[in-house]
């Protein structure tokens, strides 16, 4: 280890500053990769496939909602379909991260296999105020990575030991996680609107029309609403 | 260790689209100059997107993960972020205990 090589020491501080980021969604993700892993085995999948699927896929929210329809043998083209409609969200994400990283353009097809919510929440928010590194995403996704991997598998092998998530509400720290990560933007009023307007409009189109239609719809709302709000304020 | 093939292809095909979803962004970014009202729309993507994926789950599943989320949103902007999810996680456990 080189202590005065300034760029080695830079990277070292930006990895610390990621998993000091990270660690309390890591905590708060451990209880639903369990889960995750706990209903995928009851729905027939073995430990070695939970841990394939959440290697390969890493997306909690389409891992949930394929699991939740699973079926066997698997509809392959129905869970595509599915897992594209709650993932296209990450187009959206990527673009508004992209040109906040600093990373060359293989880095980036690299580092974006590991886009999460979370991952990428943080990311925005840290940018807010400096660019992101490369070593700052890749400890972050490292570490969320191999913990989402792991606990859904240690949940699938478990199984049944966990008991009930829902009497130790486990199946609301996913919905509390989310809530801390929006509060981190602020609360200026065209960020309350777009909140009250994405909450309305999503909340409306599940209970009407139904997963995951509802993250599309909720979103797109929420933006125009932006787009709809920020003219009063602000001028070109 | 058993792996079904069905199974497994199903894995792959959500990995796939997955990971289109993740890189198309790149792709779009760079087209993108954005300014005045465009610019707060685009600013407004992230928490558009979070309160999206969890509104049901919040507002409509029942009165504790309502009034919990609530409760959540005030620690929110007081507590960090793991402070934040235990306030959550208990009080859902305590209104669902209480209503």
């Amino acid at each position: 280890m080189d202590r005065a090589n300034p760029y080695s020491t830079s990277a070292r501080r930006e990895m610390r500053a990621g998993l000091r980021d990270i660690a309390p969604v890591m905590i708060a993700a451990l209880p639903i990769g369990m889960l995750f892993g706990a209903i995928a085995a009851s729905k027939g999948m073995s430990p070695a496939e939970v841990a394939l699927m959440s290697a390969l896929v890493f997306a909690g929210g389409a891992q949930f909602a394929a699991i939740e329809t699973w079926v066997h043998p698997a509809p392959i083209a129905a869970l595509a379909f599915a897992t594209f409609l709650i993932n296209a969200r990450h187009v959206l994400m990527g673009a508004s991260l992209s040109p906040k990283v600093r990373m060359s353009r293989v880095q980036k097809l690299i580092a974006f296999y590991f886009i999460t919510d979370e991952a990428w929440a943080l990311s925005e928010r840290r940018a807010l105020e400096q660019p992101v590194t490369g070593a700052y995403w890749a400890a972050m996704a490292a570490a969320l990575w191999g913990n989402w991997t792991l606990s859904s598998t240690l949940g699938a092998v478990l199984g049944s030991l966990l008991g009930d998530p829902e009497r130790l509400g486990a199946d609301f720290a996913f919905t509390a996680l989310f809530i801390g990560l929006i509060a981190g933007f602020g609360r200026s009023r065209v960020t309350l609107v777009t909140v009250a307007v994405s909450a309305g409009v999503a909340a409306l189109v599940h209970h009407f029309i139904g997963a995951p239609w509802h993250v599309a719809s909720g979103a797109l709302a929420g933006i125009a609403a932006a787009y709809l709000a920020a003219s009063d304020e602000v001028r070109p | 260790m058993s792996l079904d093939t069905t199974t497994v292809l199903a894995i792959l095909a959500m990995a796939v689209v997955t990971y289109i979803t993740r890189i198309a962004g790149l792709f779009v970014a760079d087209r993108l100059v954005l300014t005045g009202r465009a610019k707060a729309a685009f600013d407004a993507i992230p928490p558009a997107v979070l309160v999206a994926v969890i509104a049901p789950t919040a507002l409509t599943t029942g009165w504790a993960e309502a009034l919990a989320a609530a409760i959540t949103a005030v620690a929110a902007f007081r507590l960090p972020l793991l402070a934040t999810v235990a306030v959550g996680v208990v009080s859902v456990v305590a209104l669902r205990n209480l209503l």
